[in-house]
């Protein structure tokens, strides 16, 4: 497998299926782990940071959720590539941009993805579409076992694992789910739902983390403290009460938009579809902002032109390193402009 | 043209956007970074529990004995740690427990100790791992000095510890 298979293939994460699908993205956990016996990565030698990365790949690829996994030295990739696992959610784009010996390992079907020499030497996360973070648990919990079997974690009894940053310390687990909320957004109610949760110590970010605005009106909901709590706690803390919440806030915002103005409603679908199909020249930004708008045109049923697969597709496939990667060459913006105009123009042809 | 900030009136309008009134009027504002963010309308990185560390550690790295005191086994001092925001090894949290403690709850809602998944076996390796770390930083620092008889016993006594003794 390599990086030009993953463009042939939907992400699982961004099928629209499971629970909450019309609001709930994505549900991601990741753990921060590092090898017991090696210095963490700001005080490792090269040739230690070389040994870190082959023990754990060499473990790593014996687990069988790893079977058949993209293995990518991420050192040696060029810069699209990079770009492209990070557009894909695969890696950080600290990963991308770090330096020295670092990769990943990729499951099949991308719903397990194992960032070796990150900051912490390993990070392993479980990624799926919809609210379902007991599966993505079972699964990552799973790697992590296997994992175990092969490695030896820096943990301590009182601090549990040891990570590289004394945030990430304890469960080195950080549970984020990605939610569209265009309709708390268009009602400016999104500031109350922001404000809610940076009070209960939960991080809000846009859709590449760490210091991204929410473009497209796509945002992802972290937890900050991973000490003090368990695994399970933290998840259900997500999965049966903030999530939910938040869900039934954007529901019942689509309900009264569409109850008491569903003209508005009905303009920024039929602009946002109607730029998408007219352009001849377009930006990525402003494309996830439309796509966005039609997103909320399927689900609320209002208006379907092409159906939510093709719609969760060009999501990805109009992102600049996913385009670039499929004409095979690096472009400019301009011309990366006018080939994503092209390529929508193509694709909802099709689908229509 | 450059606008002002219509909240603030002060600074100067670096977001831009199309909004619709309460009435369903279509509404265009100009908004400053930091008027912006107090709407969620973008973000500033949330107060990390970075720059609460930092802060902490450099009223601790004042008193010079703190600051100076270096892990023996990465070399690590608090006021490197300050300075770089990681720890250099699992050591750290040892060597530094006192000041890390603090730092820890500060940063986790007052928690300060580990309640969750335990890897199997953790506890009797504790020694073991110490010693192997011990092992492996004098096998780095004897290659650097290319002594390479020393370099080999201590490979050798690496992986005599790593086998696990049969129960």
């Amino acid at each position: 497998m390599s990086v030009d298979d993953l463009l042939q293939q939907t992400a699982e994460w961004l099928r629209g299926e499971g629970p909450m699908s019309d609001v709930v993205i994505s549900s991601r956990i990741r753990l921060a782990r590092n090898l017991a016996t090696f210095p963490f990565l700001s005080a490792a030698s090269d040739s230690q940071r070389t040994e870190i990365y082959r023990t754990v790949v060499e473990a790593a690829s014996a687990s069988p959720l790893c079977t058949g996994a993209l293995a990518v030295d991420v050192e040696q990739s060029d810069e699209i590539d990079k770009e492209v696992l990070v557009e894909r959610h695969l890696i950080s784009r600290q990963h991308a941009q770090g330096e020295g010996r670092r990769g990943v390992l990729v499951s099949p079907t991308e719903t397990v993805a194992v960032m070796i020499n990150e900051e912490d030497h390993v990070r392993m996360q479980g990624l799926r579409s919809g609210l379902q973070l007991d599966v993505v648990w079972s699964d990552i919990n799973q790697v992590d076992d296997e994992l175990e079997e092969a490695l030896e974690f820096a943990y301590d009894a009182r601090f549990g694992y040891l990570t590289a940053c004394p945030t990430n310390v304890g469960t080195g687990i950080r549970v984020s789910v990605m939610l569209h909320l265009p309709a708390l957004k268009m009602t400016q109610e999104i500031d109350r739902v922001v404000r809610a949760a940076q009070d209960m110590r939960l991080a809000v970010r846009g859709l590449y983390g760490e210091g991204t605005e929410a473009v497209g009106d796509f945002y992802q909901i972290s937890n900050q403290t991973t000490l003090g709590k368990s695994e399970q706690q933290i998840m259900d803390d997500f999965g049966e009460n903030i999530i939910p919440k938040v869900v039934e806030y954007e529901r019942t915002a689509r309900d009264a938009l569409a109850a008491k103005r569903s003209y508005l409603l009905d303009d920024r679908i039929w602009r946002a579809y109607g730029v998408l199909r007219a352009a001849r020249v377009i930006g990525s930004e402003e494309t996830l902002h439309l796509l966005s708008h039609v997103r909320l045109g399927i689900n609320t049923g209002r208006f379907d032109p092409f159906g939510i697969e093709t719609l969760n597709d060009l999501l990805m496939s109009t992102q600049p390193a996913h385009l670039q990667k499929a004409h095979g060459q690096t472009l400019g913006g301009e011309e990366r402009g006018r080939l994503r105009a092209e390529l929508l123009q193509e694709r909802m042809a099709q689908a229509e | 043209m450059p606008f002002v900030c219509q909240n603030c009136n002060k600074s100067r309008a670096t977001v831009h956007l199309t909004d619709v009134s309460q009435s369903g009027e279509p509404v265009e504002r100009h908004l400053c970074d930091e008027c912006a963010a107090k709407e969620g309308l973008t973000f500033q990185t949330p107060e990390t529990t970075t720059a609460i560390l930092q802060e902490f550690l450099k009223q601790k790295i004042g008193i010079a004995s703190v600051g100076d005191v270096a892990c023996p086994e990465c070399g690590l001092t608090l006021r490197e740690f300050h300075n770089r925001g990681l720890l250099g090894c699992p050591n750290d949290y040892k060597v530094f427990e006192d000041v890390l403690s603090q730092i820890i709850e500060r940063a986790h809602e007052g928690a300060d100790h580990h309640i969750g998944k335990v890897p199997r076996g953790a506890g009797e390796r504790t020694r073991r791992l110490t010693e192997l770390r011990r092992l492996r930083r004098e096998l780095q620092e004897a290659v650097n000095r290319e002594e390479y008889e020393r370099a080999s016993q201590l490979r050798d006594a690496i992986s005599a510890l790593e086998t696990p003794e049969t129960p």
